[in-house]
């Protein structure tokens, strides 16, 4: 079972992941040319412009009336990103697997990083069970998906601390790390895709068609 | 979750045309659009928003509905688009008169929103993919359509008949007359510099507007048009139900006028929608990446004619002042720094609203709101508290509004919130502070 | 009314290389107001509203006045045969003046005046007391309608007609509205068909048949020939126009993918465009050319389906054809610049504004007017004469094309010049 989960699944979860980010891209390109506008309205320095003002943390008015989200969401995908790409048991299976490395956090920042992911999703979830106008818009996928975004996590972490088995712990943590990752691109997680051009759209309407701000 | 029921409001352009719809003629209409006109801004708008509400504070209807749910950006997509998404095959008459409620009367499409979503999604774009879903069912308010009916026929949006037209403007000039002898109203004047258009209210109810711009251009000394034939009307309002080949043609109609009077550039009267319709709605339906002449809003043209020195000020108006910015105008093209100079040229006393610029609060009244006409003023009103306590915070006693439906909207809410202001556009502080020189006196 | 045939370009004075006919300052320095200029064809007569004296205006003509007065007078118009007309009222009635002489006819308002195309006839839309209508060559229509908004003459100037509407509609009746209250009246005869809008119609060459663009439903456009609509059905349509000397009628149509030219409904070029409208047939009638949009954003000149490969991001108008119908030419902008594009090649120099082209009679040049600030040029064949004028009419070629006709205001005065081309070449 680990040899399985290890190996193919982790290959298969990453067949899935790029070939379904590429598809989920070449399917925003073709359909944004029947979206008339949008290239002719694409400005490459209005783009910047709004991914600057969106990327910095209180860089738009939005962000400094919600800090409280602004912070965890930060630390949230920050973490969520860099922490699996840099952590030295992911590095050491790729090291295994096909003997290259590269930097890694140290074992406390690590488990830290994944602690702070697990807090933000739980602040993430209390939001969205007791902030009225969040509660309106939410449905059983948007649980489901912050639970998806956070297993991986905390069954890092009880992996790591040895809460549990630790064979079988590490077994579900690479299957919820795979079941996230192949989800990204077909459900609503693919906002990791589509992000930087829905922001470059807006910036471009907003900036180079409209002379206004949009942050 | 314990909501207040949301009134019922009869609207016969709605109750009566829904007994007609079936389940089936919905799907066709809510297939088509969503297949054939829509593509990546949908598509990916709709698969990118991770309902985290971040942009409910955003919204004047939010915000003055005691923070609804139901009112947030999110929340109206969530009630119209996600349903609609969801059972495409099998929506009822009924849940298009809610759609057409939500997306016609209860927003703005202002487009505030869209500059609190962490992704930028125009959420104001996918209500207006519901109102074209719902004009293309023919769900339209009643007062609303009325004026799309109009826009359909006459090219304006008041049915405002041809000779009354060309009547009014001969009237206005000979009363601009009466006070600047070498005012004039120069009809289909060829390669002049400025084109000048109105919307309809103008000649209709407010025919003075017209005769004080007569008499800004004689003074300025700018060699201007007004044409006496249908295009004259920038306004659109078709634009705002969805029904977009009218849109297209009224917008055309109102370009080729000044294209067929070689005029250099078109100057548009003190409204916002009509500038959003024909600097980036309309000609982006006619295929025109950008308006074929170079289209200015009158903020823009009066600061051109205060800092050029073509209009000197004789005296500053002395009342306090604030400022209703057009979302059209403001957030639609960043005038809001040339307003507050055009401002601070012509007043003493200026107190700036909070949130302001980009962060305006809508007047409530725009995105073809104030048109569902009376049945809809009370939850207009009602919408937009925020207004209210935003501009009663200022203390101004007169509020500066560049722009028509803001007008109108804004009126309603000085009555409705008892605020004891007035609403005043920018052209009749200029008519009052304006140095005429006496050789121009009649 | 006395309307003169057409005057031959041969009858001209081609001969005169320079006639002062006019000093405007003068005119300006005797008036109290002195309105916008208007030129003949001929260049022999420049004229304008003037008031007089307190509310009395008149028209002035080569500096000499009208003998009639009016308390208002507006629409100074040269018609294309040279008659000068313009809409003038005293005591609240309304009339057309042509050349001094009033109809005998007055009414409540008049509007709209428009000249058939090619031989003489006016025609105005009126309002009186029964109604609107319209009044052709000084003769009112009997039939009167609850509004009209639009007036088409025909070629020949004998017939015309407008969208009007049949039964009144109380404010806000969005119902009685869907029943469909507008119609077309030719000579004050109604088609027998009404519908949502009735928008713009077009006469066949000969007279006989009339088209029109029209709504049959909410959302459902299509062409209507005679009162009778295509079996095609469109989301938008735009103005049709008639096969020369024949009943076909082709107009742009927005089909599902994408504006088409069609014909009686048919497909006519295999191409759909972002968009296609001003379509204009060749002299001969044997050459068809639209203004078309290949793709968002740019615009270019369609000629029988085939797409000229420079295009324009700003605006492309209407394509004028060369007498014999082989050369095409159009006014188009591109980057705040206006320019001139013959046959797919445009000129080089631009301008702040640009008048439509005009062929020499063998269709190997073009001449236009075009302005940059305050000063108007001559440009021949993208060629600006580089002589400044203050204000300028159309440039006319002499019928064998070997002249100019320039008419022009320097300093305050108006000249009538025949300027050979070759010193404009």
């Amino acid at each position: 079972m680990y040899e399985f989960v290890s190996g193919p699944l982790v290959w298969i979860a990453f067949i899935v992941f790029v070939s379904g980010m590429v598809y989920q891209f070449v399917t925003m390109l073709r359909s944004a040319r029947k979206d008339k506008v949008i290239y002719p309205y694409m400005s490459l320095k209005y783009s910047l412009r709004s991914l600057f003002h969106w990327m910095i943390p209180f860089a738009s008015r939005n962000m400094r009336d919600r800090y409280e989200v602004t912070i965890v969401t930060f630390l949230f995908h920050i973490c969520l990103i860099l922490g699996p790409i840099f952590l030295l048991a992911h590095i050491a299976m790729f090291a295994f697997a096909w003997g290259f490395k590269w930097q890694t956090l140290s074992q406390v920042a690590g488990t830290y990083m994944t602690i702070v992911v697990i807090l933000a999703s739980l602040f993430l979830l209390l939001r969205r069970l007791m902030m009225p106008e969040i509660q309106f818009v939410t449905d059983p996928s948007d649980y489901l998906l912050l639970a998806i975004a956070a297993a991986p996590f905390i069954t890092g972490l009880a992996a790591n601390q040895q809460w549990f088995d630790y064979q079988t712990t590490v077994i579900v943590h690479i299957i919820t790390g795979a079941v996230m990752l192949m989800l990204i691109p077909f459900t609503r997680l693919s906002h990791m895709l589509f992000f930087p051009f829905t922001r470059a759209y807006m910036g471009s309407e907003f900036g180079a068609v409209r002379n206004a701000r949009d942050w | 979750m314990g909501l207040p029921a949301i009134p019922i409001v009869s609207d016969p352009g709605l109750d009566e045309t829904v007994k007609g719809l079936t389940p089936e003629k919905i799907a066709k209409v809510v297939n088509r659009i969503i297949d054939s006109e829509t593509a990546a801004r949908f598509k990916v708008y709709m698969k990118t928003c991770v309902h985290c509400g971040l942009c409910s504070d955003a919204c004047h209807w939010f915000l003055s509905n005691d923070r609804d749910p139901r009112f947030s950006p999110v929340g109206k997509v969530k009630q119209t688009l996600w349903e609609i998404i969801k059972r495409k095959d099998s929506l009822d008459p009924a849940f298009l008169k809610e759609c057409s409620r939500i997306a016609h009367t209860e927003c703005n499409v202002c487009r505030r929103c869209s500059m609190y979503c962490p992704f930028g999604i125009d959420i104001a774009y996918l209500l207006m993919v519901v109102r074209r879903i719902c004009s293309e069912l023919e769900m339209v308010p009643q007062f609303l359509q009325d004026t799309v009916n109009s826009h359909s026929v006459t090219m304006n949006q008041m049915w405002v008949k041809q000779d009354e037209w060309i009547d009014t403007l001969q009237w206005q000039e000979e009363e601009a007359k009466g006070e600047i002898k070498t005012a004039r109203i120069p009809l289909d004047k060829e390669g002049a510099d400025v084109f000048y258009s109105v919307i309809a209210p103008e000649p209709k109810i407010l025919a003075q507007l017209i005769g004080n711009i007569a008499q800004i251009m004689a003074v300025a000394k700018v060699d201007w048009t007004m044409p006496s034939f249908d295009g004259w009307d920038n306004s659109n309002m078709a634009m705002y139900s969805g029904d977009f080949e009218t849109m297209g043609r009224v917008e055309r109609y109102h370009h080729e006028a000044a294209l067929k009077l070689k005029a250099r550039r078109i100057v548009m009267g003190e409204c916002g929608h009509a500038f959003r319709g024909a600097a980036y709605d309309g000609p982006k339906w006619l295929g025109w990446k950008q308006p074929p002449i170079p289209l200015i809003h009158a903020v823009d043209f009066y600061h051109e004619l205060i800092t050029t020195g073509r209009i000197k000020i004789a005296r500053k108006f002395k009342t306090p002042v604030t400022v209703q910015e057009p979302c059209n105008i403001v957030r639609g093209r960043g005038l809001g720094k040339k307003l507050r100079e055009i401002i601070a040229a012509t007043c003493e006393d200026f107190t700036p609203p909070y949130p302001d610029f980009e962060h305006n609060y809508c007047c409530g009244a725009g995105g073809g709101v104030i048109n569902c006409g009376p049945p809809w003023k009370t939850s207009r009103v009602k919408g937009n508290e925020v207004k209210a306590k935003q501009l009663a915070e200022t203390k101004a006693k007169i509020i500066i509004t560049p722009c028509h439906n803001c007008h109108s909207g804004i009126e309603d809410i000085i009555s409705g919130y008892k605020l004891g202001m007035h609403v005043k556009f920018f052209s009749e502080i200029l008519m009052e502070v304006m140095e005429i020189p006496d050789e121009l006196r009649a | 009314m006395n309307l003169k045939a057409y005057p031959e370009k041969h009858s001209w004075d081609w001969e005169t290389s320079t006639k002062e006919i006019a000093n405007i300052s003068d005119w300006i320095s005797s008036f109290p107001e002195v309105q916008e200029i208007v030129i003949s064809p001929e260049g022999e007569r420049i004229a304008a509203i003037v008031m007089t004296e307190d509310d009395v205006f008149s028209v002035c003509v080569n500096g000499e006045l009208w003998t009639n007065t009016f308390e208002k007078a507006w629409s100074l118009k040269f018609s294309p045969n040279g008659s000068l007309f313009c809409i003038g009222m005293n005591d609240d009635e309304w009339t057309v003046i042509e050349e001094d002489k009033p109809w005998e006819d007055s009414f409540d308002y008049v509007w709209n005046m428009k000249f058939s195309p090619e031989s003489p006839g006016v025609g105005v839309n009126v309002r009186t007391s029964e109604g609107y209508g319209v009044a052709l060559n000084g003769n009112p229509w009997d039939s009167k309608f609850v509004q009209m908004r639009s007036l088409e003459v025909s070629p020949d100037g004998k017939r015309a007609a407008g969208t009007v509407q049949l039964t009144s509609l109380a404010e806000g009746d969005v119902f009685s509205f869907k029943k469909g209250l507008w119609g077309l009246a030719v000579d004050g005869e109604l088609w027998g068909t009404n519908f949502l809008n009735v928008w713009d119609c077009v006469f066949s060459t000969e007279g006989t048949k009339v088209a029109a663009e029209v709504r049959l439903v909410s959302g459902r456009q299509t062409i209507a020939v005679d009162g009778i609509p295509w079996d095609q059905e469109f989301k938008a349509v735009w103005r049709p126009i008639f096969v020369p000397d024949g009943h076909d009628v082709i107009a742009p149509c927005l089909t599902t993918d994408g504006w088409r030219l069609l014909v009686n409904g048919k497909s006519l070029w295999n191409k759909s465009f972002n968009q296609a409208w001003n379509t204009v047939f060749s002299p001969n009638g044997a050459k068809l050319a639209a203004v078309v949009s290949p793709e968002f954003g740019r615009w270019t000149i369609g000629v029988d389906g085939n797409v000229w490969k420079n295009s324009f991001g700003e605006v492309v108008l209407a394509p004028v054809f060369s007498p014999d119908g082989q050369r095409v030419a159009a006014v188009a902008k591109d980057s705040g610049k206006w320019t001139i594009i013959v046959n797919d090649v445009p000129w080089i120099e631009n301008f702040d504004m640009i008048w439509d082209p005009a062929f020499s009679p063998d269709g190997l040049h073009v001449a236009a007017k075009a302005a940059r600030g305050s000063d108007y040029f001559v440009v021949v064949d993208g060629k600006n004469s580089n002589q400044k004028f203050s204000k300028l009419g159309a440039p006319v070629f002499s019928p064998d094309g070997s002249r100019l006709l320039m008419k022009t205001v320097e300093a305050g005065r108006y000249f009538r010049k025949i300027v050979p081309l070759k010193n404009l070449l």
